[in-house]
């Protein structure tokens, strides 16, 4: 069994489907969706991680691709500009499961492990250099 | 014994060994007091953290006709025009006109003062808008243009309050979280929220001001700046430690520089959650090793330099002056803090790699005969107190 990250786009369709239901029931993955913005007539973002067999992911995706909705598994809904950070380690406190941290406390540069995020955005209220944002 | 004017002369003939306050630990360390004060010649300081009480002087030449500015917002910022014609004085916390700030607690302060100076350093362009009553030799009494920091006269940063000595670690004992200048503070003391650069921050390598004083050149954001002054709340009468080091606010600088010659990338507006807007600025201050009392005060290292914890939800604000503890900078950096026997997760606002960055930076200035040292042209006051308000009943 394997877990992915995905994060789909809903270009204003497809919210009508019962999607998870259908990933669940005709595709036997487990879904655990870390955040959701789906409104009807508008553009819409599900983050989750789906884990199941090689084969029922890749169905499961050409399934999500037949309605429309691109996947994405590179791009992360939380993302750390590295320009924008100043390195103070601020968020590192906030982050619950240190996806943020500072490895080398003897150097103190800051390190984001987007695999690690859950997107609970805690980081993003408490940097005060906006460097780290949420693309939804 | 050296001078600094000997030791200007080996950074001009390129002879000078420059170290950087964390460097030079491990070199006294292995060489011995006596042999290293021979040796080094300057340790390079540095800190780059918010501190408000920032600012700038602008000159933008006359408009065709003239006008005696007397109210002026920047990217809607209001900036302060009682100083004559067309000069203009921008403070780093000043938010932006029509912020809710917060009226939607926490607000978001996502744009003040400090991000026009970051704006302004960039290079990018920004907008005056001007109002005033017109006199007969300042007739206009409206105008809209953009600028940039190039079509300026001057654009000088001055800064009343930088680089305090030493700071509070804020904690919050309280049973609802509280959004500080110092982070987010959950409840229960789940947290606390620090900011100095420890063993590199320049008031620390020096606790006596015995080489940085008015007039002291520095490194300001890439500009050379000097020291203008004591800085304001500037009150080393305290508490001290190991080698006199303050563990309480203590001493500060008044910094001064020009903007022109800034790095943008150590000029950075701050939004601080329902707090408001500051200034992060990159400040670094080369100590000039004069004998070995001088080079023993730079070795000064952070598990030797205490911070008092205090109560931002309630003695902080009432001014109770109640210390619930004393922490070191090693237990800070290293992310967790034990307080009296409670595991307290520590995150800081002061970039301690930026400030490892501006060390380097103004050793490898030093080394190359670009940036020499001064002797102040005055000392900062040794005993001072701060004051507290005075209030009329």
């Amino acid at each position: 069994m394997i877990t992915k990250k995905m994060l789909l786009y809903f270009p204003q369709c497809a919210t009508e489907s019962p999607i998870v239901y259908h990933l669940v029931k005709d595709y036997d993955l487990m879904i655990n969706i870390f955040r959701a913005r789906v409104t009807p007539d508008e553009e819409g973002f599900l983050l989750l991680d789906v884990s199941g067999s090689e084969e029922n992911i890749l169905k499961g995706s050409d399934y999500l691709r037949s309605l429309k909705i691109q996947i994405n598994e590179t791009v992360k809904g939380v993302s750390w500009d590295r320009d924008k950070c100043v390195q103070c380690g601020s968020c590192v406190p906030h982050c619950p499961t240190e996806a943020l941290t500072m490895p080398d406390r003897t150097i103190m540069e800051l390190k984001f492990n987007s695999n690690e995020c859950v997107e609970c955005l805690s980081c993003i209220k408490v940097c005060p250099f906006g460097a780290l944002s949420s693309i939804f | 014994m050296k001078t600094i004017d000997q030791i200007n002369e080996k950074i001009s003939s390129g002879k000078a060994l420059v170290l950087t306050a964390e460097e030079v630990i491990d070199y006294v360390d292995k060489k011995g007091l006596e042999k290293a004060a021979k040796e080094v010649d300057v340790v390079t300081t540095a800190t780059f953290g918010p501190m408000c009480s920032s600012g700038c002087f602008l000159n933008f030449g006359h408009s065709k006709p003239k006008m005696r500015i007397t109210e002026a917002w920047l990217d809607d910022v209001s900036a302060y025009s009682g100083i004559a014609a067309v000069d203009l004085f921008l403070g780093a916390t000043q938010l932006r006109a029509n912020d809710p700030a917060n009226l939607e607690y926490p607000g978001d302060f996502r744009f003040g003062g400090g991000h026009v100076m970051e704006k302004l350093v960039k290079g990018e362009e920004i907008q005056l808008f001007a109002l005033s009553y017109g006199t007969d030799e300042y007739p206009r009494k409206e105008l809209r243009t953009r600028f940039t920091i190039d079509d300026l006269n001057q654009a000088m940063m001055v800064n009343p309050r930088n680089c305090y000595q030493n700071y509070n670690v804020a904690i919050n004992t309280s049973d609802k979280a509280i959004h500080t200048y110092l982070g987010y503070l959950k409840p229960h003391m789940k947290n606390c929220g620090y900011s100095s650069a420890g063993q590199l921050s320049p008031l620390l390598n020096d606790p006596y001001f015995r080489t940085i004083g008015i007039g002291t050149r520095i490194w300001l954001a890439g500009a050379q700046g000097h020291v203008y002054s004591e800085g304001t709340q500037h009150a080393p009468t305290c508490e001290r430690g190991h080698l006199g080091v303050p563990s309480e606010g203590a001493g500060t600088l008044a910094l001064t520089g020009d903007m022109k010659k800034m790095l943008p990338e150590f000029v950075r507006g701050v939004s601080l959650k329902g707090y408001g807007i500051s200034l992060s600025l990159g400040v670094g201050i080369p100590i000039p090793i004069l004998d070995e009392q001088m080079l023993l005060q730079t070795t000064i290292r952070d598990r030797d330099i205490k911070a008092q914890v205090i109560d931002y939800s309630t003695d902080y604000p009432e001014r109770n002056g109640r210390v619930l503890g004393s922490v070191s900078y090693e237990e800070l950096r290293s992310g967790s803090i034990d307080l009296n026997g409670t595991k307290v997760e520590a995150g800081g606002l002061s970039s301690y790699a930026g400030a490892v960055k501006i060390a380097n930076i103004l050793k490898e200035e030093i080394r190359s005969g670009q940036f020499l040292l001064t002797s102040p042209i005055a000392p900062l006051p040794a005993e001072q107190s701060m004051k507290a308000m005075k209030e009329t009943t």
